[in-house]
């Protein structure tokens, strides 16, 4: 089979691969660019376990092939904060206890982060607890931790809000 | 598991695709893939081993959105976030966004297609039943040029279309809602952004108090989503209302004969599709009324 040459910038660096065609995101992340925090559950699209960003939306690094970020830019849980810093959304996580085995919570930290980005740019974005489990509906998690997962989904979606609301008043 | 090993084309037209389609031995051995959110899960699982990819996610001005009088057009690679946020698609074809927002998550709607959604042709899923209640066209084009088919024509079997192997779908368009109109989309499914076990799509047209015209297509009772013709020809000419609404729900139950699988036995799915037909027109009445 033919590979193909791709440049993807991955966490704002520019990296460059051969890859088969067949190279699923989620491989070419993991395999390929060692950044094996983003989790494979069921490689089918249902668990969510896999979601990166893809020039900023969320999208299942299993049901896309790498060649398909060619050009583009992907973003991973690795990306999202500082070294040794937690980004707000893991912090509101983190306080919420919102995590057991962890293992679904790269694709959960990835939908909220999403979420929250949108909040911060003053896009709509899920307020109430219902519209939250709504967004979240796509993340399983084996643990069953929900409550606390929603927990801080909420937390950290009000505090973004909130800065957006401040940033937008400032500007007047 | 993984993809099976296949050669992949990135072309970027559709007359490069078809080209490349009709080129093969047998075009039957190739896949197209646009948002990949059907098709990927099915490589992983290698349920189906393509020796061709032919991918058309490089293929331009193929996902635009255009309005041209009581037409809306959508290009087959519009992804379906891009349709569902459109405030063109929102004002001219209502149903579309409505029915979006039941399709899988966020995550799947950033990537998946409109035109993908409709090729797959799952009759569990929303957008065919869509297309088949509003009577959208389908527009093709093959090795002989380009031809459009009505959706009453389109879905033709289990996962199968009026398409050959060597067309490419490139665009569904919609009936514009006129004066009078209102739809509604609704479903009973076990968990938000599932496939449903039944769905319904409603589109009413009132004439002063009188319905001049409803639609009404079913999904997750068949092969193929299915239009409840009875229950639409008792509507016409009737009063809307309770009344009206019972008997469309009872002629939709009584013609229909789903199938028991692990989600739901036949008879519940029987009656479940009377209960969504009753609300759905309930729902597209009060639209069409303005009530939105
Ligand atoms: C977890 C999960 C939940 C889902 N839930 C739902 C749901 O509730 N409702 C629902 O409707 N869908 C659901 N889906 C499916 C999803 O909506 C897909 O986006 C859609 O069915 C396929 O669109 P796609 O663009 O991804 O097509 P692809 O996966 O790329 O293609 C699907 C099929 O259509 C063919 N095809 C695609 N585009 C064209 C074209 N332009 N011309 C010719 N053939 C073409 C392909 O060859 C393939 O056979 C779900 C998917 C997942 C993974
Ligand atoms: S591994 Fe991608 S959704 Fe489960
Ligand atoms: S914390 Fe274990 S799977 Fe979610």
């Amino acid at each position: 089979m033919s590979h193909r040459e791709i440049t993807v910038t991955v966490n704002g660096a520019v990296r460059t691969a051969t890859v088969e065609p067949r190279r699923t995101l989620a491989d070419f992340l993991r395999q390929d660019l060692g950044l094996t925090a983003t989790h494979l559950g069921c490689e089918h699209g249902v668990c969510g376990a896999c979601t990166v960003l893809l020039d900023g939306d969320t999208v299942r690094s299993c049901l896309a092939l790498a060649v398909h970020a060619d050009g583009h830019e992907v973003t991973t849980v690795e990306g999202i904060a500082e070294p040794g810093e937690m980004h707000p959304v893991q912090s509101a996580l983190w306080e919420s206890g919102a995590f057991q085995c962890g293992f679904c919570t790269p694709g959960f930290v990835m939908t909220i982060y999403g979420l929250e980005q949108d909040a911060r740019a003053g896009r709509p974005c899920p307020r109430s607890r219902t519209e939250i489990r709504e967004e979240l509906s796509g993340n399983i998690c084996r643990c069953s931790g929900y409550q606390a997962i929603v927990d801080g989904a909420e937390a950290a979606l009000t505090a973004a809000t909130a800065t957006a609301t401040t940033t937008t008043e400032g500007a007047r | 598991m993984k993809p099976a090993p296949f050669e992949y084309w990135a072309p970027t037209s559709v007359d490069e695709a078809v080209k490349i389609l009709s080129g093969l031995d047998d075009p039957g051995d190739a896949k197209v893939m646009a948002g990949g959110q059907s098709l990927m899960p099915l490589l992983n699982l290698r349920l189906s081993q393509p020796l061709h990819v032919v991918d058309l996610n490089a293929v331009g001005g193929m996902s635009d959105i255009s309005r041209d009088g009581s037409t809306l057009t959508i290009g087959a690679l519009c992804r379906q976030r891009t349709a569902e946020r459109s405030a063109d698609v929102a004002a001219a074809v209502p149903l579309v966004v409505e029915a979006l927002g039941l399709v899988g998550h966020p995550a799947i709607r950033n990537r998946g297609t409109i035109g993908g959604s409709i090729a797959h042709a799952d009759p569990a899923a929303e957008m065919p039943a869509v297309a088949l209640c509003l009577d959208a066209r389908m527009v093709a084009q093959g090795p002989g040029g380009e031809r459009t088919v009505a959706a009453s024509d389109f879905f033709d079997g289990f996962l199968s279309t009026a398409l050959s192997e060597d067309e490419v779908l490139t665009a569904v368009r919609f009936p514009v809602d006129g004066p009078g109109c209102g739809a509604a989309f609704v479903e009973v499914a076990r968990r938000h952004g599932d496939f449903a076990m039944a769905g319904v799509a409603a589109h009413v047209r009132l004439e002063g108090d009188v319905i001049a015209e409803a639609r009404i297509a079913v999904s997750g009772v068949g092969l193929t989503p299915v239009r409840a013709t009875g229950a639409e020809a008792g509507l016409r000419g009737a009063a809307p209302g309770d009344d009206a609404f019972a008997a469309a729900a009872a002629a939709t139950s009584a013609a229909l004969h789903p199938a028991t699988d692990v989600h739901a036995s036949g008879a519940y799915r029987k009656h479940v599709a009377g209960v969504l037909v009753r609300r759905a027109l309930g729902t597209a009445t009060d639209r069409a009324r303005g009530n939105r």
